[in-house]
């Protein structure tokens, strides 16, 4: 009965995601008056501190087959570990991990899935109600879980990681895993930037900055802010900056607390992608553009002049703070 | 090369989304719909690339009413070679990839193609449920994928970074931005679409495990404050004091 939450690690470490899955991983098991267990895969370090997030005991599973990823290996050891410790809901997040194995692990246990929720569930009878962003963020759906087995992942940022606890019983799992399929050549990862999925800041610049070459301003904003950087569809097709840079309908939906955009225009598709974000400045010169009518604060103005000017207000603001 | 590509029917993506006054379903009056994105013009020309290079076909396939007819003759008109319907209402991840696994089972395709998730329901599930029925391996938004032999190499989008790896055949891939290059269909290839063939497949019987009960649309901004360029520092002290943000 319990609600098991799958605790992602990266190179061995709990990142933010993990702790947001385990909130809400540990509000779902209050909701249902269960117990929240974490399920840890593969080496990893501090276990025992997923308690603090709500935790009460980690299962954690070591075998040759976890060594690298594979979604088939991943997905058949944890719906294993849900039925070896009687867990009815299985929780993970919804990163690239989540999305190679949620599906996969909702057709092992039978259970109904859903991916990229945004709220934790309410109990509605005896369904679960959950809610999620759809058409990319331009309403959302509540879907209702009918099979006595669920599977939820959740969207980066829908929950604040709550510390509750204290450190919690480790436990050995044996799982028999099967041997993975996709072998893991390498993995390249940019080292020294917050990954745009997890940041809670997005600096994000658009076509009014004019080229790849004036970037330098967006990348000091997002270093004074500890920001990411985003940018909009036309400034990726243009090769300006990396595809994964592109938020929007078709690249990736973010809901930071603070999205920055500059120099970008604001049409549909780019604010489906942004517009769950919690605050949006826009910075624009022209002061028709259509991103000021979903923006909190704006600035009418000149990118290359308030740009500048901005990152020196807030780092004067960051001197006074310390 | 046996290639599958799995499309889907999605509102367009300038379309506003609209629902009825109880929010129990879509407003889709003077809805205008497309093939998604990702299915189209990373998937479906991915898999003619390799098909235009080793040989082989490429079949769409899709699960909905005889109105998504249109879409698929897009398809054809980009260059696939044949498709199939099912002929029922999408009416989960779930239902679509028993779906697609029922028919899939039988016809050992080398290598099945999806979007990276559709712009409608946003879910990434079908490729990962369509893997695990099928019993193949899964590589989830991929942005680049080569093929030597029977052993494809690929770049898979991870948090911060790409992950490089390799699977042999059969598989199922899930393609993000960057596999492809979009292709517009000519005058020729809309005329030969015509002629291809697009079976209609009755769909097996599914129980949906979900439902969506409500609709809602995101609050309302309360109405942009603005801030003069020349008082930077009062943009910093809202975002501090009244939005804390930083």
């Amino acid at each position: 009965m319990s609600v098991l939450v799958f605790a992602e690690a990266t190179q061995g470490q709990f990142k933010k995601a993990a702790f947001e899955a385990l909130t809400y991983g540990r509000q779902t098991a209050e909701l249902l008056g269960t117990a929240c267990h974490a399920l840890v895969l593969g080496p990893a370090d501090n276990l025992a501190q997923l308690g603090r997030y709500g935790a009460q005991k980690v299962w954690h599973v070591t075998h040759d087959h976890l060594a690298s990823f594979d979604s088939q290996s991943w997905a058949a050891a944890i719906a294993q570990a849900a039925e070896k410790t009687g867990a009815s809901v299985v929780i993970m997040s919804h990163t690239s991990t989540g999305k190679s194995i949620a599906g996969r692990v909702a057709i092992r246990l039978g259970a109904g899935s859903v991916s990229g929720a945004s709220q934790v569930p309410s109990l509605e009878g005896n369904e679960l109600h959950v809610v999620k962003p759809v058409f990319s963020g331009k309403a959302y759906a509540t879907f209702a879980i009918k099979t006595e087995k669920k599977v939820i992942s959740v969207m980066g940022n829908a929950v604040r990681p709550e510390e509750v606890g204290g450190e919690a019983p480790v436990e050995q799992l044996s799982i028999e895993v099967p041997a993975p399929r996709v072998q893991v050549v390498e993995v390249q990862r940019v080292e020294g930037q917050v990954p745009l999925p997890e940041a809670e800041i997005v600096v994000s610049g658009g076509r009014g900055l004019k080229g790849p070459e004036n970037w330098g301003m967006i990348e000091e904003l997002a270093k004074v802010l500890g920001a990411a950087t985003a940018c909009s569809r036309p400034v990726a097709d243009a090769g300006w900056r990396p595809h994964h840079e592109h938020v929007g309908q078709t690249g990736i939906a973010i809901r930071p607390n603070l999205y920055i955009a500059i120099g970008i225009s604001g049409a549909i598709q780019h604010l489906a992608g942004v517009n769950n974000s919690k605050v949006i400045v826009v910075i624009n010169k022209d002061p028709e553009a259509p991103f000021f009518k979903a923006a909190d604060y704006g600035v009418v103005g000149d990118a290359f002049e308030v740009v500048p000017r901005l990152i020196e207000a807030i780092k004067r603001f960051k001197a006074q703070q310390n | 090369m046996k290639l599958l590509v799995c499309i889907s029917k999605t509102p367009d993506t300038e379309a506003k989304i609209q629902l009825t006054p109880d929010g129990k379903q879509l407003d889709t009056s003077g809805m205008k719909y497309i093939m998604n994105p990702y299915d189209e013009w990373y998937a479906l020309v991915r898999a003619l690339e390799l098909v235009e290079a080793q040989g082989g076909s490429v079949t769409v396939i899709n699960v909905g009413p005889s109105s998504n007819d249109q879409i698929i003759r897009k398809a054809l008109a980009i260059g696939a070679h044949e498709a199939v319907r099912i002929d029922a209402e999408p009416t989960s991840a779930w239902f679509v990839a028993h779906q697609i696994a029922a028919f899939a089972k039988n016809e050992n395709y080398d290598l099945i193609f999806c979007g990276k998730e559709t712009i409608d329901y946003n879910g990434s599930e079908v490729p990962a449920m369509l893997a695990e029925l099928l019993d193949l391996p899964f590589v989830a938004w991929a942005s680049k994928l080569d093929m030597e032999g029977n052993t494809a190499t690929l770049h898979r989008d991870i948090e911060g970074g790409v992950e490089i790896v390799k699977v042999a055949t059969p598989f199922v891939v899930s393609a993000a931005k960057g596999m492809a290059e979009q292709r517009i269909p000519n005058m020729r290839g809309i005329m030969m679409a015509k002629r291809k063939p697009l079976k209609v497949v009755e769909p097996v019987a599914v129980d949906d495990p979900v439902s969506v009960v409500q609709y809602a649309l995101p609050p309302k901004k309360k109405g942009v404050k603005l801030i003069e360029p020349e008082h930077i520092d009062e943009l910093v002290r809202l975002l501090h004091e009244e939005a804390k943000v930083i």
